[in-house]
């Protein structure tokens, strides 16, 4: 069965229905794909500047408006630097 | 439940997800449940240039309800075998 419960208690980022990306700890979710994270930032990309990020706090995100989580690579992420990046935001979901 | 069956005999198998929006994902497929939530690992992204926002991924979780294609090779697949089960299914769903 295709599964989170890995992710839990890692760093995950997950992209929202409407394109966001929220980067946070994976506390808890359930079959519906309901997530609690903690710490959460969000990655705002854009065209003109570098990626900005946008601190949180403690999320509940309904599981709805969920596309994707993915497990980050967090040595990975650290060698990147986000403020150089610069990219269109992701599409929304369109059924 | 067919489609299901289908994804589970791809397991291992190297696979192309796009997204509904927009967004194509190849990597190997580690796991599917009954929702046709996939897990795919070593993950990259079709196109990296557009789609910076996965750099630091290597594993990931797509909700089902998200997924507009799966591609995969024609060789990881027996058409004639997958005829078959939906001839069967479809007589099943006519009883």
């Amino acid at each position: 069965m295709a599964s989170i419960e890995s992710y839990v208690d890692h760093l995950v980022q997950v992209i929202l229905y409407d394109g966001r990306i929220i980067v946070g700890k994976l506390k808890g979710f359930d079959p519906r794909t309901n997530l609690i994270m903690a710490d959460c930032v969000e990655r705002e990309y854009s065209t003109e500047a570098g990626v900005e990020m946008i601190p949180l706090g403690l999320y509940m995100i309904k599981g709805d408006n969920v596309a994707l989580v993915a497990e980050l690579d967090e040595e990975k992420d650290s060698t990147i630097d986000y403020s150089e990046i610069k990219a269109e935001p992701l599409g929304e979901i369109h059924h | 439940m067919l489609i299901f069956s289908f994804f589970k005999t791809l397991t291992d198998q190297v696979i192309t997800v796009e997204l509904k929006n927009d967004l194509s994902i190849t990597g190997t497929l580690k796991s599917v449940d009954q929702f046709l939530n996939i897990r795919l690992d070593g993950i990259s992204v079709e196109d990296p240039e557009r789609h910076p926002h996965m750099l630091a991924v290597k594993n990931c979780f797509i909700r089902g309800s998200v997924v507009r294609y799966v591609r995969m090779a024609s060789r990881s697949v027996d058409t004639t075998l997958l005829e078959d089960a939906t001839r069967r299914e479809a007589k099943e769903a006519k009883k």
